[in-house]
């Protein structure tokens, strides 16, 4: 279904194998609960859950480098650490090489972790700063008994250190983390993941701690090492710029759930999904011929705990359509950001038409009964919204918001609102690119089924 | 944040080999060297009080002039309550004993008992700490509630419970008065140990090893010890000076050792009480005196340790930097030459 | 043009240490005009933090200072800042100076709530300010980072870290400083928070006239959004100049790779430079690049480029161009000081970072 873009340098170790599938994840879920504040441990009433993986299916091919891009707190982490078995997932499967690894338990694991390795976002926190570098280095070889004497042991730890470029490696053998800088701590670090021979290696963030300089450094003895030894790689990243040059593939992330998937060309060239042009767009340019004035979506990425309704992303979407999950919240962030851009007078005057704005900060109501302020009819607040969707109608560009407001009217003292009803986006092929993606407007005719 | 620190100087051969081991221990002795002033002092004047404490205690037959229990010597028993002079520099004793050789051989009671305390009480808080730290679940709860506990009950309390369940099963010796002792310094290695067991437990490198595919036990020994045993030097020597105290005070109330098995301060100190009344100062002044000595020399060693090993009370030394005169670079304006290719330069 | 608002010349930062004292700035000379904003750039470790702390004056104890830091906004009335007593220092500190940390945590006090740090920083430099006048002046400056109204009595941990960051810089602003250092303030932050903090900056200076020194590691952010731009190297500044002339055509050899060495979406290989930056305790002789210099001739070893202002009104250090600008120099690198230095091909990954 994907097809591997070629990238420069990177293709002839991984030549016969690419396209075998080797890690396999599907309807993969990881969410962790939350313990809740004081109250809510006594009441013993559950603080509910943050979905950091929400459903993921992917397929990882041997020789392939995919990127897991996204900003804090999208799970991408979460789901890299998930393929390779060190968090556990709550639902759905991981198959390395047909053998379905969250069915293992850490002892069942601990054999396979020779083959599927990880290297940390912090190099000065990778390493145990009481260990000095022959030791660490060499671990995995003593964990799994992969060397018979110690002239082996010695000789496997130099062939590392002289791949990952720490040469000459007698400098290092005995040298502890905190004499290294943070480019060199990295490449010890990398040696001891190559050391025994894994086929897999997830890299969470592995060049974000390090200065500009080194980064490319690292990059380029990443794509060295993939080519010698054959490995297949995900790449964590928020940022776009490396992932771009370094991926094959790349699943953008937010949320938990993956919202575009594909070639990495292909992805940078037309991207589908509203939040890939935003992360593009964001990205600051060196090059002041290319810079360019930019639009940029509103606001954060939301509290993973109470996500937003049907498409996460709707809060922040320019281009949102009625079905993508509108709700209470969104009308008060509407009305903070209009009373932000007012004259202090004029908001207090606006605020005094609703009694209270926070009760409509609940998650997850799609039809809110509004109680006006003193001295006021649910009319009043029912002519100022209408007022509100007709200036909008006129602002160009158009708030995407009362798309989704299917009705106003007044009842029992009370205006209330009603949205659209959610649909999640699934996520879907764009046929000829080879990329997924999950938006309403990006969904094939005729397909409207949905949750 | 990336901070490039460059490698500051070379590292001499044999200080990475000796650190292979202990690394944690290379740290601490790296920052004994760098420290200054009062932790400095308090430091040296610590140990060599130690020092001269454990030496007594060491040569104690060679120092002393007599055994503990010898009251007799040359066929004439020494006289009782004899009080200092040329024969017995420190007097005797109601019992005929010699009070100088008493007080040395108490400082080799009290180094025995103090050493098998704390070595037992390392062990076992140590252990107990990494592995209630490590796993947690019910097991770190039930452990931390027994040390918890131990630990609230008042000390001397709880060795003097101790003494007795030990002494039914062990009898009045050493290592009897060790193990009620050890009993109550558990809970101060277990709390310390698994606070930063705890913390460590959650570090990336440990995570690191888990990923490796290390087993728990590798994980505790390799990954977890030589990080958590940081602060264990400086309770060690606190121990050690409190051991001497509670022993002393066991051995006060009658509890400790046996009079006929070793000599001991606390003992010795409970027996002159009549004598003090009875105007007879040598025989409390002495013991007492090697108690407070002993006891300051641990307390100034475990307190500099402190100091020195804390990063929060260590505080960077200040080297004043005199600025040399500055010499300004010089200025050199370039013509504005319509013809000279500005992009060539560039390219 | 318009007179400098914050004139430094030839400014020394050095640390001293037990090997010997850092030197951290080493001879520095810039000017920031009022509304300007200045981005400096470079390798970690070349003096960008301690420089920007330099002209606030907020050295630690252990460093000694000398040079001149004059300030012309009102306050500063044209004194020179290194040597006035802390005192001084302090009343300038809010009111003429401001400092935007890139940990926004670290300096908000968990315990205190958004309102109540604005009370403080309020009260320091206006006593006696009424409650009213605090709270309108406060909520202003929130509103200007899009911070609504009813999160004014929130404590910091209930805010994300984009938040938190904007909170900083309206704490900054509240009191209208005529003059800000920021150092690396979106460091920690996603690329659309960046973006948007960026944006926030950039308004700051069109509205109210702000200065600005910006320090980052992000050579994207400086092009987007500083007028001009200083490159540090090794406690110098090595090229200063308008930021699109410096990034359409660097000068200096470092900025070309410092540039080169950005992944950027229009990266399509990668390129580093070798090496890394010196021990500041006993920088190179002559140009403290020569060791990393892929032009570096015999002679930058030993003598030390001058500066040279080029037609374009940047400003680089740098052999090259001087002789460019006037042959005659060549002669100062002495008989075949202009052979290129074959020095830096011998830079094992050893030495590198
Ligand atoms: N062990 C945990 N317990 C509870 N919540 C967790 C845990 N680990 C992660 N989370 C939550 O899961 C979500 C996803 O976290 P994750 O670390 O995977 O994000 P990320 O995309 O890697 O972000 P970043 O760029 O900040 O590293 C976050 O909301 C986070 O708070
Ligand atoms: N308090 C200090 N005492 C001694 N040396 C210091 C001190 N602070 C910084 N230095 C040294 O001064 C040099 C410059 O440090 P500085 O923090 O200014 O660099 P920087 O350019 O801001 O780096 P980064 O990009 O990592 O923030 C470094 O070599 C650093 O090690
Ligand atoms: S489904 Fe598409 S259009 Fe709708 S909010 Fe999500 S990204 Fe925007
Ligand atoms: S002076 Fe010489 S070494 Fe320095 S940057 Fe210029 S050419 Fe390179
Ligand atoms: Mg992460
Ligand atoms: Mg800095």
């Amino acid at each position: 279904m994907l097809t591997k873009p070629d990238i420069e340098e990177s293709g002839e170790g991984a030549a016969g194998d690419v396209g075998e599938a080797l890690v396999e994840a599907s309807g993969l879920e990881v969410h962790f609960g939350l313990r809740g504040g004081l109250l809510g441990r006594f009441s013993g009433r559950a603080a509910g859950a943050v979905r950091a993986v929400d459903g993921i299916d992917l397929t990882l091919r041997k020789g392939e480098v995919l990127g897991l891009v996204g900003e804090s707190g999208s799970g991408k982490t979460t789901l890299g650490r998930t393929l390779i078995g060190l968090t556990k997932a709550t639902a759905g499967t991981v198959r390395y090489r047909g053998q379905d690894i969250t069915a293992l338990g850490e002892r069942g694991l601990r054999p396979l972790r020779r083959r599927l390795q990880m290297v940390f976002q912090d190099p000065h926190a990778s390493l145990n700063p009481a260990m000095d570098i022959r030791t660490a280095v060499g671990h995995p070889l003593r964990i799994h008994q992969l060397v018979a004497d110690e002239q082996e042991y010695e000789a496997r730890v130099v062939d590392a250190l002289e791949r990952v470029g720490l040469t000459p490696p007698e400098r290092y053998l005995g040298k502890f983390p905190g004499d290294l800088s943070g480019g060199q701590k990295q490449r010890a670090v990398l040696a001891r993941a190559i050391i025994a021979e894994p086929e897999l290696l997830v890299a969470d963030e592995p060049i974000s701690m390090l200065d500009m300089s080194v980064r490319a450094k690292i990059l380029q003895l990443m794509l060295d090492l993939k080519r010698d030894l054959d490995l297949t790689y995900v790449y964590v990243t928020h940022d776009l710029a490396s992932a771009k040059f370094f991926c094959d593939t790349i699943a953008i992330m937010y949320l938990g759930r993956i919202v575009e998937y594909g070639p990495t060309a292909e992805v940078f060239a037309n991207p589908q999904h509203p939040y890939t042009e935003a992360l593009l767009a964001a990205i600051p340019e060196p090059d002041p011929e290319r810079a360019l004035p930019r639009e940029l979506p509103r606001g954060e990425i939301p509290d993973a705990a109470r996500p937003p309704m049907g498409c996460a992303f709707h809060p922040r979407c320019p281009v949102a359509v009625e079905a993508c999950g509108w709700e209470a919240r969104d009308l008060r962030t509407l009305l903070e950001n209009r009373w932000l851009e007012l004259a202090p007078e004029a908001a207090t005057r606006e605020k005094s038409l609703f009694a209270d704005v926070e009760s409509l900060a609940v998650d997850g109501l799609s039809t809110v009964a509004i109680a006006p302020g003193r001295g006021h009819s649910p009319e009043d607040v029912l002519e100022y919204l209408r007022h509100l969707r007709e200036e909008a109608s006129q602002a160009e560009p158009r708030e995407p918001f009362w798309r989704g407001v299917v009705s106003m009217h007044a009842e029992s003292g009370r205006a209330v609102v009603e949205f659209a009803p959610p649909r999640d986006p699934r996520l879907s092929l764009i046929p000829a690119t080879g990329v997924q993606v999950a938006c309403h407007l990006r969904e094939p005719v005729g397909s409207t089924t949905g949750t | 944040m990336a901070t490039t620190t460059l490698p500051t100087g070379p590292i001499e051969p044999d200080a990475s080999a000796k650190g292979t081991r202990f690394g944690g221990l290379r740290r601490i002795t790296a920052a004994i060297r760098e420290a200054r002033g009062v932790p400095r002092f308090m430091l040296w004047a610590g140990a060599v009080i130690s020092a001269l404490f454990v030496i007594t205690a060491v040569f104690a037959p060679l120092i002393a002039p007599y055994s503990f229990d010898t009251y007799r010597s040359g066929g004439h028993n020494f006289p009782k309550q004899g009080s200092p002079d040329g024969d017995h520099w420190f007097g005797t004793t109601v019992q005929s004993l010699d009070v100088l050789s008493r007080t040395v051989y108490g400082a080799r009671t009290a180094l025995e008992v103090m050493l098998l305390a704390v070595v037992f009480s390392l062990i076992l808080g140590v252990l107990l700490g990494l592995v209630a730290g490590y796993f947690g679940g019910w097991l770190d709860r039930i452990l931390v509630l027994v040390m918890d506990a131990l630990f609230a009950f008042p000390y001397l309390l709880l060795a003097i419970v101790a003494g007795f369940v030990f002494s039914g099963i062990a009898g009045g010796g050493v290592v009897t008065a060790a193990l009620s002792i050890t009993v109550v310094y558990i809970p101060q290695y277990f709390r310390v140990v698994r606070a930063s067991a705890l913390s460590a437990r959650e570090a990336t490198f440990v995570e690191a090893a888990r990923a490796m595919g290390a087993k728990p036990s590798v994980v505790i020994r390799k990954y977890l010890f030589g990080n958590v045993i940081q602060s264990v030097p400086v309770i060690t020597t606190m121990n050690a000076a409190d051991g001497i105290g509670t022993l002393a005070g066991l051995g006060f109330l009658g509890l400790g050792i046996q009079p006929t098995q070793a000599a001991e301060w606390g003992y010795d100190l409970d027996r002159a009480i009549d004598d003090a009344n009875a105007g007879m100062w040598w025989t409390s002044l002495y013991p007492g005196l090697a108690m407070v000595i002993a006891i300051l020399g641990f307390t100034l060693l475990g307190e500099g340790l402190n100091d020195v090993l804390n990063p929060t009370m260590r505080r960077r030394r200040i080297s004043k930097v005199l600025l040399p005169a500055h010499t300004r670079r010089r200025t050199v304006t370039a013509p504005a030459l319509p013809d000279v290719p500005e992009g060539e330069a560039v390219k | 043009m318009t007179e400098p608002v914050l004139s430094v010349r030839d400014l020394r930062v050095w640390y001293g240490t037990d090997r010997g004292p850092v030197r951290a700035v080493d001879g520095v000379t810039f000017d920031v005009r009022p509304g300007e904003t200045l981005g400096l750039v470079g390798e970690s470790g070349c003096g960008k933090s301690t420089l920007g702390r330099g002209v606030l004056g907020l050295t630690p104890p252990a460093a000694a200072v000398d040079g001149e830091v004059v300030l012309r906004s009102p306050g500063g009335a044209g004194r020179n800042l290194v040597g006035l007593p802390a005192k001084e220092i302090q009343r300038l500190r809010g009111p003429e100076l401001g400092l935007i940390f890139q940990e926004p945590m670290t300096r908000l006090n968990p315990l205190m709530r958004i309102s109540q740090h604005f009370e403080e920083a309020l009260r320091a430099h206006h006593k006696g300010l009424p409650k009213q006048e605090i709270k309108a002046r406060a909520l202003a400056a929130l509103r200007g980072m899009g911070i609504p109204e009813s999160r004014y009595g929130s404590y910091p941990h209930e805010f994300s870290g984009g938040m938190r960051q904007r909170i900083m810089i309206a704490l900054a602003l509240v009191l209208r400083p005529a003059f800000i250092v920021a150092d690396e303030p979106t460091t920690a932050l996603d690329v659309l928070v960046e973006a948007q903090i960026i944006k926030i900056l950039a308004d700051l200076r069109k509205n109210f006239d702000t200065s600005l020194v910006l320090i980052t590691h992000n050579l994207g952010i400086v092009a987007e959004a500083c007028d001009r731009v200083a490159v540090m190297y090794a406690g110098h500044i090595v090229e200063q100049g308008d930021a699109r002339e410096v990034f359409a055509n660097p000068q200096h050899p470092y900025t070309r790779e410092l540039l080169r060495s950005t992944i950027s979406l229009s990266t399509t290989g990668l390129h580093f430079i070798p090496g890394s930056p010196p021990d500041l305790v006993e920088p190179p002789q002559g140009c403290r690049f020569h060791p990393r210099c892929p032009v570096a001739m015999r002679g930058c070893a030993t003598v030390e480029p001058p500066e040279v202002v080029l037609p374009t009104g940047v400003v680089s250090a740098c052999w090259q161009q001087a002789i460019e600008a006037d042959p005659a120099l060549a002669d100062e690198l002495g008989p075949g000081g202009r052979e290129p230095l074959a020095a830096v091909k011998e830079i094992s990954v050893a030495d590198e970072a």
